[in-house]
């Protein structure tokens, strides 16, 4: 899933997809746009390990959350670019919710005012 | 998963190689921009990456349906190891095919015999009544079903109210003419009561069924079957509301029956009314057994009380009667049973037999796996020391039983196909034959048959190959003298079992055969050699007067008598091994009055004529034949058997005694006519396989065959009687072109096709029989040669010992023998049992015969030591050096 640099990082477990929809908000990306855009934007705590981006991608496609079609990559490649679709907006809008109330919850628990954010 | 990824995993692997391109050129840009050298941008990408292969088959792995690949691969792997031994794979499935076809041929003809419902409308509610003579009990072999009188059905029908319905049916039969002189016919006809079709919800195709006015005595209305009416009538619509000649008078054709009513059998050709056929004196007796009864229960009622009542109203005739053979109690029975009765033990027998032959298969087929599940020994403890698991273990060895039993079922399935359109062709007397055919229920049978197969066969040794742990296992496939000893002992078990049955298949195929015989060689009681005989039945119209019916039968005899090369002629209604021509209760005149509850003697009634007896070779006991005066001019003679003077006159001399029988033998006479005895012949059998029953013969010169007007001629002759059957039609013709003649054979086939069920029957066991044991005697030189492979050491030790090679068959033939000689005693103890229920089928041969016995035992022995001795041989002449050094 998600190889984190800090080793008690667990509850990042199943959030892969999550992102990867969050990730493909700004635009239609390839995998590697899409790995490094996670890194960055987690000012590179979360390093996404490559065995589990292809298959969540595979994973994505097949439910219909993202499409795929072939466009040039920046260095004059043919790439795999990947597009959000309406169904994949859709998800993400749940998965945000769900996480926000999760994180919420949990920051009570850990006695944090207002939750975790 | 996706199916679509599933079906283009190529495309999809590649499409994916691409990716990984993509990403290590976009991470060495990156990594390049950092400023590191090219080399070493390309060496973090790679990297970063990791092992791409492994991407590759996580990837593989999501987008398969994983069952279906282990299945897939499972499944190839099993086609590799069975094509690697080709001989045994085609063994095995040919095994299969044939224990799976037999199973699902007799299946199906079981089950649309005995277990389908007939197609009337709700045939669970329909059931047959029979009269009942109180005394036997229900369940045995003589409980008698006693056709019903039709005095007898018209007061249950009026009297009782728990049946919605009853109606009436008989058989009769007669000539059918055309209405412009087409060839006559001699035809079998039924006479049902007008309510017998809405009874049973059968719509005729064309036209009406009978209305109630019509079904009265002297009406001339006729239904057509569809087979008459396509034969004869070529499918002519307008056939209906015109007349045909049956017996020489003018029957209107009301309608047609659909192509699928061929009850009670495909034989009938016409239907009457059931009165119609019947005269009212005929209507009001209580004691003549010959219709059959079909009542629709009430959906309120229950059976039981249904019955109650009719059985009341039956006792209460009894009691009005006492001196007619009126029956106080009545019996349902099954419609399906009704018309199955004479088939069903066979069946049931054939049904059992084919039954042994699938599980010995089965047996043999885990017998053969399980030994090479011994060859794969070590491969199995390898693949389990890597981490195989063992319910892949199994699994990949049940897969192979699968397809050895999936592709057997197939061909078991095309087999029975053939088989079951053979045996609803050759087995004679098999009700609602013509829709015996394959279905969806017997197809589904045949699959359970393969299902339960292959968890026989296939469970058995994949269990018992990987039962040994893995270090076990490792060690008995290092180099040991010693064999696997439980393994062995598993595959001794089973052939004990195989061997078993196979004995008891044996033993009853053989008493059947042995039965078989003897009715062949019984003694009908009268010549059958060089005879001929035929059937013609005289109209009443035409042949009103007895003096009529003489006339013509006295100008055939003549006609036939002085031709040469026929020695002599008999003309009876019916001929020894020609079946029961229908009985009738007497009294003795000078013995003492039946006491109350004592049962009315009965007899076979039969008519001959004066040259009957000495034309057909039956001797004469005492008294004399008729002569020619005992003709028209009533001389009430009657000749009688020796079995009826053994049943009623216990030591009496017959001679000049008077038999009194009912007055409806005799319409028009007085009542109080007896009929003396003026001679006594031996006894005949009317069928062969049944005791000879007491008989009574009355002049047929006298012109009064009591209504039924068959007569059956035969003729002795001197050479080949088959050359004179064209003749004797040609004077038949000549006699009256308008007479049609039925049933032109010798007597030896007539006696030949009235065994024809019971030759089936022993035939069919035989094979079976014979085929497991050639099933079991394949299975004893598998294991034993197998047996000899794995102790090659150890007998190659043994003779570097001293030991003789006498010594080594010897050791080897009692190690394969001990298996043959459990389950020959294990068979034994099985048939005692066994052939308990096969005693009805038998003629006399008695269940436990020693000749029989004393067969199968020789017979499994022989060829037990024959599978046994080619192995023991073998071993007995193995080189001691080559012998230690194999391992």
């Amino acid at each position: 899933m998600v190889k984190n640099n800090q080793p008690d990082c667990e509850m990042l477990k199943g959030t892969l997809d999550m992102m990867i929809l969050r990730s493909l908000v700004g635009g239609d990306a390839h995998g590697h746009t899409i790995a490094k855009v996670i890194e960055r934007t987690s000012e590179d705590v979360l390093e996404v390990e490559q065995g589990s981006l292809y298959p969540a991608l595979h994973r994505l496609e097949d439910r219909r959350w993202v499409s795929s079609y072939c466009g040039p990559s920046e260095n004059n490649g043919k790439a795999k670019f990947y597009r959000l679709t309406a169904e994949g907006r859709k998800q993400l809008v749940r998965e945000t919710s769900r996480w926000r109330q999760m994180t919420r919850a949990i920051g009570l628990v850990m006695g944090e005012e207002g939750g975790a954010q | 998963m996706s199916w679509l990824r599933f079906f283009r995993c190529k495309r999809s692997d590649a499409e994916f190689q691409d990716e990984i391109e993509v990403f290590l050129t976009e991470e060495t840009a990156d990594n390049e921009a950092r400023g590191m050298s090219p080399g070493e941008a390309r060496r973090q990408a790679r990297l970063k990456f990791g092992n791409a292969q492994k991407v590759r088959e996580s990837l593989w792995m999501q987008n398969s349906p994983l069952l279906l690949i282990h299945v897939g691969h499972d499944v190839k792997y099993a086609f590799r190891t069975l094509g690697r031994t080709p001989g045994f794979s085609i063994i095995a499935i040919s095994v299969m095919a044939l224990c799976i076809g037999a199973a699902t041929s007799l299946f199906t003809i079981v089950r649309t015999v005995l277990l389908k419902p007939l197609p009337f409308r709700d045939p669970g509610r329909l059931v047959m009544v029979y009269e009942h003579h109180r005394g036997t009990e229900a369940n045995t072999p003589n409980f008698s079903y006693i056709p019903v009188a039709p005095a007898d059905f018209y007061d249950w029908r009026s009297k009782t109210n728990g049946f919605e319905d009853m109606a009436i049916m008989g058989y009769t039969g007669g000539n059918l003419t055309g209405e412009r002189g087409e060839l006559p016919e001699a035809v079998r006809a039924a006479a049902a009561s007008w309510n017998f079709f809405r009874l049973l919800g059968v719509q005729p195709a064309l036209g009406r069924a009978f209305t109630e006015s019509e079904d009265r005595p002297g009406n001339t209305v006729v239904m057509l079957t569809w087979s008459v009416f396509q034969r004869r009538f070529a499918g002519d619509a307008t056939i209906v509301g015109r007349q045909v000649h049956l017996n020489g008078r003018p029957f209107t054709v009301v309608g047609v029956l659909p192509s699928w009513f061929t009850y009670p059998d495909a034989g009938i050709q016409l239907w009457v009314p059931y009165q119609a056929s019947a005269t009212p004196e005929f209507l009001g007796h209580h004691d003549w057994h010959q219709s059959q009864v079909v009542a629709r229960l009430r959906p309120d009622v229950t059976l039981v009380s249904a019955l109650a009542q009719v059985s009341a109203v039956q006792y209460q005739l009894h009691l009005q009667y006492p001196h007619d053979p009126v029956n106080e109690d009545v019996a349902p029975r099954s419609l399906n049973e009704d018309l199955a009765g004479n088939v069903k033990k066979p069946l049931k027998l054939m049904l059992f037999a084919v039954g042994c032959m699938l599980l010995i298969g089965c047996l043999n087929v885990a017998n053969l796996l399980v030994a090479r599940g011994a060859a794969r020994q070590k491969d199995v403890a390898i693949r389990s020391a890597l981490g195989a698991q063992r319910a892949t273990l199994i699994r990949e060895q049940l897969t192979e039983s699968v397809v050895i039993c999936a592709a057997g079922g197939l061909g078991g399935i095309l087999l029975s196909v053939l088989a079951t359109k053979f045996l609803a062709h050759a087995w004679k007397d098999l009700p609602t034959a013509q829709s015996i055919h394959l279905d969806g229920a017997v197809i589904a049978f045949a699959c359970l048959l393969m299902f339960a197969a292959e968890l026989i066969a296939g469970l058995l040794p994949a269990l018992s190959t990987t039962r040994k742990t893995m270090l076990k296992a490792l060690q008995t496939s290092a180099r040991t003298g010693a064999s696997s000893v439980s393994r062995t002992a598993l595959r001794q078990s089973l052939l004990t079992l195989e061997i078993g049955i196979t004995v008891a298949l044996l033993v009853a195929a053989g008493l059947l055969l042995k039965s078989f015989l003897r009715l062949r060689s019984a003694d009908v009681g009268c010549v059958t050699e060089n005879t001929l005989t035929l059937q013609y039945s005289l109209p009443e119209k035409k042949y009103d007067t007895p003096e009529k019916v003489n006339a013509f039968n006295e100008a055939l005899l003549e006609r036939v008598r002085t031709t040469p090369g026929v020695r002599s002629a008999a003309l009876g209604n019916t001929l020894p091994g020609a079946g029961y021509s229908g009985d009738l209760v007497f009294t003795v005149k000078e013995h003492d009055p039946l006491k109350p509850g004592e049962d009315m003697p009965g007899a076979m009634v039969c008519w001959a004529d004066p040259d009957y007896f000495s034309a057909l070779g039956i001797p004469l006991v005492s008294g004399r034949f008729f002569t020619n005066d005992e003709r028209v001019t009533r001389s009430y003679k009657v000749i009688v058997s020796r079995q009826l003077v053994r049943q009623y006159f216990h030591g009496d001399n017959p001679i000049g005694k008077h038999l009194h029988v009912p007055a409806h033998f005799h319409p028009g006479m007085p009542n109080d006519v007896d009929y003396e005895i003026v001679g006594v012949v031996s006894d005949t059998l009317y069928q062969v396989g049944k005791e000879p029953a007491a008989a009574m013969y009355f002049p047929i010169l006298e012109g009064n065959t009591g209504g039924a007007n068959f007569q059956m001629l035969a003729l002795r002759t001197a050479s080949e009687p088959l050359q004179f059957s064209v003749p004797v039609q040609k004077w038949i013709a000549s006699l009256d072109p308008e007479l049609p003649v039925s049933e032109v054979r010798t007597m030896n086939q007539v006696i030949g096709e009235s065994l024809v069920n019971a030759s089936l029957c022993a035939t069919l066991v035989l094979a079976f029989a014979i085929l497991s044991l050639l099933l079991a005697s394949v299975g004893l030189y598998g294991v034993l040669s197998y047996l000899t492979a794995q102790r090659t050491t150890e007998l190659g030790i043994r003779m570097a010992l001293g030991a003789k090679r006498g010594q080594l068959l010897q050791l080897m033939l009692v190690d394969g023998l001990r298996p043959a000689l459990f389950g020959l005693g294990l068979g034994l103890v099985v048939s005692v049992a066994a052939t308990r229920v096969l005693q009805s089928l038998l003629f006399g041969t008695r269940p436990l015969d020693p000749v029989v016995l004393c067969g199968v035992i020789a017979t499994l022995f022989a060829v037990a030591v024959l599978a046994c001795l080619v192995p023991a041989w073998r071993a007995s002449r193995i080189d001691p050096m080559w012998a230690l050094r194999t391992e």
